[in-house]
């Protein structure tokens, strides 16, 4: 027992971290069918941005208390400038182009992203302990564990729960549903459809860069840091099956759990695990465990 | 015929290559030639509308399988390398063949990329195969034949491309005649081409089963050009730098795969040399404008010239 809580605390922490990924990532592709890429390269946007931001706040003497405004701050201005910029500035003139190619376009994205992130913020990693440490400590099972684990299951509760809401009790979110459903005929039906994949671009953006602005103070941001999440991210949003939230949700649980059991009882297995889990889902169900079926088309 | 002669002249001008070139640039021809033909293997894929997003971890086998050959049981012969590493390339692609034909798509390209990641996986964790660092290989013969130090990569080289050229005949071969005619109707509806008799699934695994043996081999030549192998080669931007060079060049053509190459190796050099920090975004933006402008990829503007010529 002792062993177990640890173990899956671990395990929804990092689960938790992963969904606030992989939401983004589910969302854009179920609206958009692309799969996007440069999701990477806004998460690693949003670490460096979070730095930036914190530190400055930080520098400027104000109660260190409100770095955590300043992680969020910086995800929604990275979100909200970066992701309207590569909508309406590329992606739109890409809808309707096979999903493969889609992918292509976004790794260029993300390929062309790494270099800017390297001009603007430099090749040194940066650091920023404070918003980590400031929680301090609360004790499980005997085991002193870092109160800002809380912080990042609590943020990604709350976002699953008002992305919920906002698609299946806004208006705005009913016709979301409808564009996915059927973009032709909702356009038929006078929605705005371009609209709705900006918005929808735009708040994925946000996510990805909140992913990586809550992860900016537990590592060194260095170049390179969104290369690792993406894959893990396609990993967790391939399991639940792309497109359903759900799924990102119990597939982001699903990875975190057997990552920490792995981490804990065989080591060496740790990378190994998640995608063999991610291999093993998709032989069992090829579309994912939550995938909608389509008809073949002749 | 023209095929014959084509290969006949390109085989020539790489031996010269070989023999005359500098080292440094026989080692790049090496590196080319190699991740030439795992995108030949690629384009092979994408003829039936599949695209691979794990051939590293083919690449990753023929080089980890070269240098075992090397470090465990110290056969440092290239030419048992280079077969030994395309028959594992090949065997493994069978095996997993079997389970990757069914899938389509985005899910094809997805379950490959987390075959590749398994892989590194593993090598990333393994003490025994020195981890992230890898370990270096030696190959000092070739067919049994030891040469002078500084002769023995040239010799490589000529090995290397005379197996490239044969690939490359085959696969055009191939694709030439009913084979290719049925992959490009796989790609552009599947379900009719069953209604006509013929098997999606063995075209698709067939075709697999090339792509994994051509990335054994491309990897094992690359081993013996760097000398040394690590996980890197398994990992998911090492499989989306080979679907970039196969862009590049297009998949019309089975010349194209080692054009786009060699064009890709040449401005590496350059970039690393004086512009390392906008490498990676010269490759964004060219991959853009290919996609956008040019999406048969550079062999076509070759292609539209000889015609109006």
């Amino acid at each position: 027992m002792s062993n177990i809580l640890p173990v899956a605390f671990d395990g929804i922490a990092y689960g938790s971290w992963l969904f606030l990924m992989s939401a983004g990532l589910t969302l854009i592709y179920g609206v958009m069918r692309i799969l996007n890429v440069a999701h990477g390269s806004l998460y690693a946007l949003g670490a460096y941005a979070a730095c930036s931001f914190a530190s400055a706040w930080l520098n400027g003497g104000l109660p260190a208390a409100g770095s955590f405004g300043m992680l969020l701050l910086a995800a929604i201005v990275v979100g909200g400038l970066v992701g309207p910029l590569l909508e309406r500035g590329l992606l739109q003139w890409m809808y309707g182009k096979d999903e493969v190619v889609l992918v292509l376009i976004t790794y260029a994205v993300f390929l062309i992203m790494e270099d800017v992130i390297k001009l603007v913020w430099g090749v040194d990693s940066l650091l920023l302990p404070e918003p980590y440490a400031l929680p301090g400590n609360f004790s499980l099972g005997g085991l002193a564990y870092p109160a800002y684990n809380l912080l990042l299951i609590g943020m990604a509760l709350v976002t699953g729960l008002a992305l919920v809401w906002a698609l299946y009790r806004t208006r705005q979110g009913k016709l979301l549903l409808a564009v996915i459903h059927d973009r032709e005929m909702s356009m038929a039906m006078g929605i705005n459809v371009s609209r709705f994949y900006l918005a929808t671009f735009t708040v994925g953006a946000t996510l990805a860069a909140l992913g990586g602005a809550l992860t900016a103070p537990t590592v060194a941001v260095t170049p390179g840091i969104g290369v690792e999440v993406i894959v893990l991210a396609f990993a967790v949003v391939v399991i639940g099956g792309l497109g359903s939230l759900g799924g990102a949700a119990l597939g982001a649980l699903l990875v975190g759990l057997v990552r920490s059991a792995t981490v804990r009882y065989w080591p060496e297995a740790e990378l190994f695990s998640i995608y063999a889990v991610m291999a093993i889902v998709l032989i069992a169900r090829p579309k994912g465990l939550f995938a909608a079926q389509e008809a073949r088309k002749i | 015929m023209k095929a014959l002669a084509a290969a006949a002249v390109a085989l020539a001008l790489l031996i010269a290559l070989a023999l005359l070139a500098p080292q440094w640039l026989v080692f790049m021809a090496m590196l080319a030639l190699a991740k030439g033909v795992v995108v030949l293997g690629l384009v092979v894929l994408m003829r039936t509308g599949l695209v691979s997003f794990g051939q590293g971890l083919y690449f990753g086998i023929g080089a980890y399988a070269a240098a075992l050959l090397s470090h465990q049981w110290h056969i440092a012969d290239a030419a048992v390398m280079l077969l030994a590493a395309a028959a594992a390339g090949g065997l493994i692609a069978a095996l997993l063949g079997l389970l990757l034909a069914r899938y389509r798509d985005i899910f094809f390209a997805m379950l490959s990329l987390a075959l590749s990641m398994i892989l590194y996986g593993l090598l990333v964790k393994s003490a025994a195969l020195g981890s992230t660092d890898g370990f270096n290989l030696h190959a000092r013969t070739f067919f049994g034949m030891a040469f002078a130090s500084g002769m023995e990569r040239r010799v490589f080289l000529i090995a290397g491309s005379a197996c490239a050229v044969v690939a490359a005949l085959m696969v055009h071969r191939l694709l030439g005649r009913h084979w290719g005619r049925l992959a490009s109707a796989v790609r552009d509806n599947e379900l009719r081409v069953s209604y006509l008799g013929a098997s999606p699934y063995r075209v698709v695994y067939v075709n697999y089963l090339i792509a994994g043996a051509l990335a054994g081999f491309g990897g094992a030549l690359a081993a013996l050009a760097v000398g040394h192998v690590d996980p890197e080669t398994t990992y998911w931007t090492t499989s989306g730098e080979f679907v970039f060079i196969a862009i590049l060049g297009g998949t019309q053509s089975i010349i194209a795969p080692f054009v786009a190459a060699a064009i890709f190796e040449a401005l590496r050099t350059i970039a690393s040399q004086y512009a390392p920090n906008v490498w990676q975004m010269s490759l964004g933006l060219a991959m853009l404008a290919i996609i956008m402008f040019q999406p048969a990829g550079l062999w076509s503007l070759a292609e539209r010239w000889r015609r109006s010529a």
